[in-house]
């Protein structure tokens, strides 16, 4: 009884929150941020079929951070620089989807390995170590902030400039080749693209939970929508939900965040998977009543 | 771009000794071809002849390795604006996430960067080619849940959506029954009547399209034949094309090849291409 008593009271603690609320202010703001990025980001891993991508990036971009750490230079550049040059190589060595999966499969362990060296030099701070991997929230101090934000914008941007010809490569690539899209250089560049938005993500949730931001709300709004408007909104108020629900709970507690913004997002998911079985059912009908007549 | 007339006598494909090999594999050669407008050009050859090269080499994603090409008039690149393309089928990946508007939207400004301005025109006229191919019924419904006959309907929907001045289709009837092939040869037939639309239509079977085809352009062995059906499609023009005895026999209006050899051990359709996700082949 008293056990469980103290682990609830890990999990969940309320007292003085509203102080406790002042110091994660710019984590929420940042929250909103790697909402949209990994939200927009997510609809293409998504159409791509690139989660172990996502995964093998993240690796590589918990390795910068730790070099980043060790060497006392800002965490959030390390991170961005681990990020590109994992996405650079997938996009350069793995351009056929067969070749992808093993070049990252290649990647990842090495990058986690460097990591762990890095980390294991680092003589600071214990919690310093384990955010990089679990996440952390009030770790986000002013000049983290401007380079989270400035690079959501960027991701933004670029993804703003590019969203319908990389939709078009995406789902249809030989129309889209045939029409003179260029489907290659997209590819890499949506690679760049995703590579920045791990790395953002890579600050809140850590390197091990990436896909609960970048793969899991997309695929949550994939399963309701098939719009190309409602998906990409739906997957962005899944991620922002999650996150920021993170955050918030995670403030009464003495574990680190993933654990809520992974289990708000599986939760989000599986509500609409639940829920996306009526919307087949529906087609399904069509079909034979179609097929009938 | 400058706008290419309608009707001033260009061709709209042309190929001059046009030549294509892999390696020292010659797969075809000495091709001289003039495709006109409204000209309904069936490509037919057994497996491994060249027939998708063909529309690699007309989509301009396929260099020659001799001879010239030109689409109305210029580089096949150049003309990709004026191409409207209906693929093989393919197993559905991530297209089956796709409503049925969603791909023809594509074939109008898919290829255009930025965020899209002004949608009231483009889902005015997504919806007049929907009606058009037969397919609003099913326009918001994704692609995954349609049938073969369906998805084929939007895909030339998508095809036709750019106003394109050479419709080019890849087994468009493959793995459809009767009914929906004639639907579809019908979508084709009726576009190239209406608007001149020259029909370069590749396939394995002639006879759902026999009543329609103005020439066929015959590969086979490195070599081919060009001609209306009844030139090409008799024993001694194939024989001669295969270097062997091919008989053809007419049943009740259709067309029966007996005896041509297969070309190579491919196995049919290429199923290895099916497993490409993301479509970028080197």
């Amino acid at each position: 009884m008293t056990l469980a008593d103290g682990i609830w009271h890990q999990i969940f603690d309320f007292t003085d929150y509203g102080e406790l609320l002042a110091l994660v202010r710019n984590s929420l703001v940042a929250g909103v941020a790697l909402g949209l990025v990994g939200g927009l980001a997510g609809v293409f891993v998504l159409m791509r079929d690139l989660p172990f991508a996502v995964h093998g990036i993240s690796e590589l971009s918990f390795a910068g951070a730790s070099a980043a750490l060790l060497l006392d230079t800002n965490i959030v550049a390390g991170s961005i620089a681990g990020s590109l040059l994992a996405a650079g190589a997938i996009g350069v060595l793995g351009s056929r989807a067969r070749d992808r999966n093993s070049v990252i499969g290649i990647i990842m362990p090495f990058g986690l390995g460097l990591g762990v060296l890095f980390l294991a030099l680092y003589k600071g701070r214990a919690a310093n170590k384990f955010g990089l991997l679990t996440g952390q929230i009030v770790a986000v101090d002013t000049p983290q902030m401007s380079w989270l934000l400035g690079t959501s914008v960027l991701v933004l941007v670029a993804l703003a400039v590019m969203w319908r010809p990389l939709a078009f490569a995406s789902t249809d690539p030989d129309v889209a080749e045939a029409r003179g899209v260029p489907v290659r250089g997209l590819s890499f560049a949506f690679m760049l693209v995703l590579g920045l938005a791990v790395a953002l993500s890579v600050q809140i949730v850590g390197a091990l939970l990436v896909l609960s931001l970048v793969v899991t709300p997309a695929a949550a709004a994939a399963r309701v929508t098939a719009s190309p408007v409602l998906l990409p909104v739906l997957s962005v108020l899944f991620a922002v939900a999650s996150i920021e629900g993170g955050i918030l709970l995670a403030l009464g507690s003495s574990v680190p965040i993933s654990p809520y913004v992974t289990t708000i997002s599986f939760t989000v998911y599986a509500v609409c998977r639940v829920a996306g079985r009526y919307r087949n059912r529906r087609w399904g009908a069509r079909q034979t009543a179609v097929g009938t007549a | 771009m400058t706008p290419i007339p309608r009707q001033d006598g260009t061709p709209v494909v042309g190929l001059r000794a046009a030549a294509l090999s892999y390696g020292d594999r010659e797969v075809w050669s000495g091709l001289d071809l003039d495709v006109r407008p409204g000209e309904f050009l069936a490509v037919l050859g057994p497996n491994g002849a060249g027939k998708s090269s063909f529309v690699r080499t007309l989509l301009g994603r396929q260099p020659l390795s001799a001879g010239t090409l030109t689409v109305l008039g210029r580089p096949a690149r150049q003309a990709a604006r004026h191409i409207g393309y209906v693929p093989q089928q393919a197993a559905l990946s991530a297209q089956a996430m796709l409503r049925a508007r969603d791909l023809v939207r594509f074939g109008i400004d898919g290829h255009r960067f930025g965020p899209r301005l002004r949608t009231g025109p483009v889902r005015r006229r997504v919806d007049e080619i929907l009606e058009s191919v037969g397919a609003s019924a099913y326009a918001d419904v994704p692609l995954g849940m349609l049938s073969g006959g369906e998805r084929q309907r939007v895909r030339i929907g998508q095809a036709l959506a750019a106003d394109p001045r050479l419709l080019l289709c890849d087994e468009p009837l493959l793995s459809l029954d009767l009914n929906h092939q004639r639907a579809v040869t019908e979508l084709i037939d009726a576009r190239r009547r209406s608007r001149g639309t020259a029909v370069v239509f590749v396939t394995h079977e002639i006879n759902p399209v026999l009543g329609l085809v103005d020439r066929v352009l015959y590969l086979a062995r490195g070599g081919h034949r060009i001609g209306t059906p009844d030139e090409v499609l008799t024993s001694e023009s194939l024989s001669l094309l295969y270097g062997t005895q091919v008989d053809v026999v007419r049943v009740r209006g259709r067309v029966v090849v007996a005896g041509a050899p297969d070309e190579t051990a491919v196995p049919p359709h290429h199923p290895e291409r099916l497993q490409e996700t993301d479509g970028v082949r080197p």
